[in-house]
């Protein structure tokens, strides 16, 4: 008798442990696949370093949750080239089933790779190719395509105008022969000359000049001031070998020939040089203080634009998956929901215009050696002179207007005032 | 005319940089009969050990034959292990140093990193001379003054000497050469390491001017050959005239001609190969 | 040879059942198989060790891609029209370097080679109104076949599939014919075959007009494998890569190629996600390929052979001390 209670009190007992522990606790939360293309390897191993690291240092601070998603993070070595970009990132999405993939550093790999986002229908997030006409003239064939960083014309426009407003009336312009080159000079060129300054000469080196002796003694020596865009290595040697050809003219630069990527291992040399870009270290915000800050604890170093760029388009993910509840809603929405998403970033507010690409501060900077946020060396920074607001990626011309000129490339605008 | 006299003097210094590269890669071609394709790797390396004396010790010019040391000893190991036992299959050889290339690369890029680097020279070296109301960069002096020095040295080895004698006589050819009981596969070693000496000393030097970063190795190789290839395989005279004519091209290729330039680089080099396989003053 | 029929056979069946981007791979293999196929035909069997066989894919590659995009051509029925322009163009294009080449041998031989690719390199890079520059070209979409057998990846591939089974029969029947064997005959002893009154230049000038071709039918196959060309994909560690998967397989072979072309494939582009030393892996295996392996891997069975009857079969002896030059 007591044997068979003893029996079915143990076996309640065991029903009651079995309903306890094994019964289903909250739902497991869902996985977000990332996957994120940089050059980890090649001379443009430094960027892709900045780029990774910027978008895991957000992930980090949330601790891998993206309102109740969590992110699982895979990182591909693009290598610089767009043939590979394009076959990782379709390992990423064959073999990984990424939801979505981000990155590629040049405007050729962006070219590359937007099509592969609407061959494959997966989201693609270009957070540093500047490619002007992703989402311009070409948005239509790239309907998962959203920009979170800038087009390499967009500050620019707005840094012609200030080059006119310095007084400076003739230009010449040397950079780096391929589109972000012909874009970067196209914008600045534009809004120069329709304030009333002219641009009288267009140089233009190969992506991978070292030697810049053929080029300098051809910069005409009446000119006011030289423009200038350098990407990679190229930024490194340029000023330099201007500098010890006794060019001692202003200069003028792209948004990338004065980055953070490489201003620490630049010398006098640049000091006084300006350049116009969405993001600068030296930003004197209390947010962008403590994102250098803690950036540079864990990194070793500065952060670049390229480390800020990812690190809010991590942050801007994560706004879309707050709406979402922490579910991936498919690409067609999670493209219509991250269109909206306003941030206010470390760069300062953000918010996308309806062709995808960012509407945001441009900041004209000046390399200045000092002390800042509180460092204790003096070193070379980006100070920012002047902040223009709200700048989209049509200046002041409109959409229809702008969208009806051709891209800019090496023969637009047309070299009108060339000698 | 101002232009004209800076570009000259801008091919001829990039041209200096291509001799110390060149020379090397032309003497173990005319000793060895290899095509060493990891020769712009021992450039390549030669800069980052550079690197690691001058942050080490902070001495720029002891950097440079440090490095040309360490890397010629790297070579001599290379030879002496992996190319030597191959004997005289030059294909194999051939594969066996891109192998090495890309050994060499992954191992910088563990040891440094992908940083893009920079090996400033002594400031004395940064300033510029100004004569006629033009400024040649005083580095660039430097480096046609290096370059001519070398190659001084390397002429008198070659001409004046019992062992230059020996290396010009593998050159014209190695069988008479051992049959007269000279000992080509030393020879063979020690033209090898100066090869790979040669070129370490092109990157410290370069290092200033180019850059030092992954991917370096790869972009100075197919120059090096345009210059041994136009000057002639086993020549030194020839990979110094090589050195200015392709620098000289290059520079006027890219200041005139700027849709084309690498075109009108490789164009000549295949015409030349075309007439005289062995380029302009090549031997064998 | 059953072996080989075997091996393709099952190759056609399983790959399909994996997952897409094995697939992908595998067409990529099979693409730069008919490369390196092509590659020793020179090599391996006419002696001639050429480093600029990336130019032919190039030219293949591009004129697809500029025939997609400028003219909408090739993107139907007109795809198989392409494939036949550019076998054509790669034939040309070496039927013009052969002029300046063929006059080498030897060490020479691969410098010109490799100036060639260079400038064809150089070319696709700075033409940029042309080719697009460093952008390259985007291909809209893979061609309309007619016909389909299961994804669209899955059709590309038996496609491919079917081009390298074609281009491997032509070639064995090319070397197995006379005009081949005159190929082996200059390959080991090029001055008795001019004794014995063959035009050699004539018979390695049309080996490597035909290795060009092939070339150009492995670019126009690329050029859709990837939906984008651009000046990376001429690159002279292309040619280095084919010359790698030739040795590495073991050249004379005509298979080995293919086989070589699996491994190198293998290892560039999915070892390297999972690793980031895969360089390592690579240089090494370039390396021990050399030095321990002189008659690449078709040439194990062989080697084996010899270690284990050491009393000599002088036929293998010789057949592996002639082996890559």
């Amino acid at each position: 008798m007591t044997s068979t209670l003893g029996r079915i009190a143990g076996l309640m007992l065991l029903a009651a442990w079995v309903a306890t522990g094994v019964s289903p606790g909250p739902a497991a939360a869902e996985e977000l696949r990332i996957g994120f293309l940089a050059p980890m390897t090649g001379p443009f191993a430094q960027i892709g370093r900045d780029m990774s690291n910027g978008f895991e240092m957000y992930v980090d601070e949330v601790k891998g949750d993206f309102a109740g998603a969590r992110v699982t993070f895979i990182l591909e070595d693009g290598q610089g080239k767009p043939p590979v970009n394009v076959l990782k990132a379709e390992k990423l999405i064959r073999q990984d089933k990424v939801h979505m993939f981000i990155g590629g550093l040049l405007a050729s790999t962006g070219y590359a790779l937007a099509p592969v986002s609407t061959r494959e229908k997966v989201v693609y997030i270009p957070s540093i190719p500047a490619a002007d006409d992703l989402t311009q003239r070409d948005l239509g064939k790239y309907p998962y395509v959203v920009r979170t960083g800038w087009t390499s014309s967009q500050p620019n426009h707005p840094f012609g105008q200030w080059a006119c407003e310095q007084g400076y009336k003739r230009i010449a312009a040397i950079a780096a022969d391929y589109a972000f080159g012909y874009e970067v000079v196209g914008g600045f060129q534009k809004a120069f000359e329709d304030c009333g300054g002219k641009v009288v000469q267009k140089i233009w080196p190969p992506i991978n000049t070292k030697d810049f002796g053929p080029y300098l003694p051809t910069i005409k020596r009446d000119v006011d001031a030289i423009f200038t865009l350098m990407v990679g290595p190229m930024s490194l040697q340029f000023p330099k070998q201007l500098a010890a050809a006794g060019i001692k003219k202003p200069v003028l630069g792209g948004g990338t020939s004065y980055d953070e990527f490489v201003l620490p291992s630049m010398g006098d040399e640049v000091l006084g040089h300006v350049s116009a870009l969405q993001y600068s270290a030296a930003l004197d915000t209390p947010k962008n203080a403590a994102f250098v800050k803690k950036y540079r604890e864990k990194y070793g170093k500065v952060p670049s634009y390229y480390s800020e760029s990812n690190y809010t388009t991590a942050q801007m993910i994560h706004e879309v998956m707050k709406r979402t509840q922490g579910k991936w809603p498919g690409a067609q929405e999670f493209v219509k929901l991250l269109s909206a998403v306003k941030v206010d970033a470390v760069r300062g507010p953000v918010a996308l215009d309806e062709m995808r690409n960012p509407v945001q501060n441009v900041y004209i900077k000046k390399v200045e050696r000092k002390k800042m946020h509180g460092f204790g060396q003096d070193e070379l920074w980006n100070t920012v002179i002047k902040t223009y607001p709200n700048v989209g990626q049509f200046w002041t011309y409109g959409k229809e207007a702008f969208l009806k000129q051709p891209v800019y490339s090496r023969d637009y605008p047309p070299c009108r005032y060339c000698e | 005319m101002d232009f004209w006299l800076i570009q000259i003097f801008n091919g001829v210094s990039y041209g200096a940089l291509l001799f110390l590269v060149a020379s090397g890669l032309s003497l173990i071609f005319g000793v060895m009969r290899i095509v060493n394709l990891s020769h712009g790797s021992y450039f390549l390396l030669g800069g980052y050990v550079a690197l690691s004396v001058i942050w080490t010790t902070g001495s720029w010019a002891l950097a440079i034959p440090v490095a040309a040391l360490v890397i010629a000893v790297v070579g001599l190991l290379v030879e002496r292990v992996f190319l030597r036992p191959l004997g005289a299959t030059p294909l194999r050889q051939v594969l066996l140093t891109v192998g090495f290339a890309f050994l060499f690369q992954q191992a910088a890029l563990d040891i440094w990193g992908g940083d893009n680097l920079d090996i400033a020279p002594p400031e004395a070296l940064t300033r510029s001379v100004t004569a006629g109301g033009l400024y040649f960069p005083l580095y660039r002096v430097f480096m046609i003054a290096l370059a001519a020095a070398i190659g001084v040295s390397l002429w008198l080895i070659m001409e004046r000497t019992r062992l230059g004698a020996a290396v010009r006589a593998t050159v014209d050819d190695a069988q008479m050469a051992a049959g007269v009981g000279i000992d080509t596969s030393r020879i063979s070693m020690l033209v090898f390491a100066l090869g790979a000496f040669l070129a370490a000393v092109g990157g410290v030097i370069g290092g200033a001017f180019l850059g030092i970063y992954p991917g370096l190795d790869f972009e100075i190789l197919p120059i090096a050959f345009a210059v041994v290839i136009i000057g002639g395989m086993g020549s030194l005279t020839g990979a110094a005239i090589g050195s200015v004519v392709v620098g000289l091209a290059d520079n006027f290729g890219k200041a005139l001609f700027p849709e084309i330039s690498y075109f009108t680089l490789y164009a000549p080099m295949v015409l030349i190969l075309a007439v005289k396989p062995t380029g302009l003053f090549g031997r064998g | 040879m059953l072996i080989v029929i075997g091996a393709a056979a099952a190759l056609a069946i399983v790959v399909p059942q994996t997952n897409s981007f094995v697939v992908l791979l595998v067409t990529r293999a099979l693409v730069f198989a008919i490369l390196a196929m092509s590659l020793d035909i020179l090599l391996g069997f006419t002696g001639l060790p050429s480093l600029g066989q990336a130019a032919y894919l190039g030219v293949g590659a591009y004129l697809t891609a500029i025939l997609a995009t400028e003219y909408q051509i090739g993107l139907g029925g007109s795809f198989w029209l392409v494939v036949v322009l550019g076998m054509l163009m790669g034939a040309a294009t070496a039927a013009f370097f052969g002029l300046f080449a063929i006059r080498a041998t030897g060490v020479y031989f691969l410098m010109i080679t490799l100036a060639l690719g260079q400038c064809v390199w150089g070319l696709a890079y700075r033409w940029n109104s042309l080719t697009g520059g460093d952008n390259g070209i985007n291909i809209p979409r893979r061609p309309d076949f007619g016909f389909q057998l299961g994804s669209r990846d899955v059709t590309y591939f038996y496609v491919v599939f079917a081009f390298f089974v074609a281009s491997l029969l032509v070639m064995h029947v090319l070397i197995r014919s006379p005009f081949g064997r005159s190929l082996e005959g200059i390959r080991e002893r090029e001055l008795r075959m001019r004794i014995l009154g063959y035009n050699t230049w004539l018979h390695k000038y049309l080996a490597f007009v035909v290795a060009g071709g092939f070339g150009g039918l492995a670019g126009v196959l690329w050029a859709h494998a990837n939906g984008h060309v651009s000046p990376e994909d001429v690159v002279l560690t292309t040619s280095v890569d084919a010359l790698l998967m030739v040795v590495l397989g073991g050249s004379g072979t005509l298979v080995g190629g293919a086989i070589g072309a699996g491994i190198v494939i293998l290892l560039r582009e999915y070892l390297s996600t999972l690793i980031p030393w895969w360089q390592y892996v690579l240089g090494g295996v370039y390396v021990l390929t050399i030095l321990y392996l002189p008659g690449g891997l078709m040439g194990i069975p062989a080697q084996l052979r010899r270690r284990s009857a050491p009393s000599g079969r002088p036929e293998e002896a010789k057949k592996l001390a002639s082996a890559p030059h």
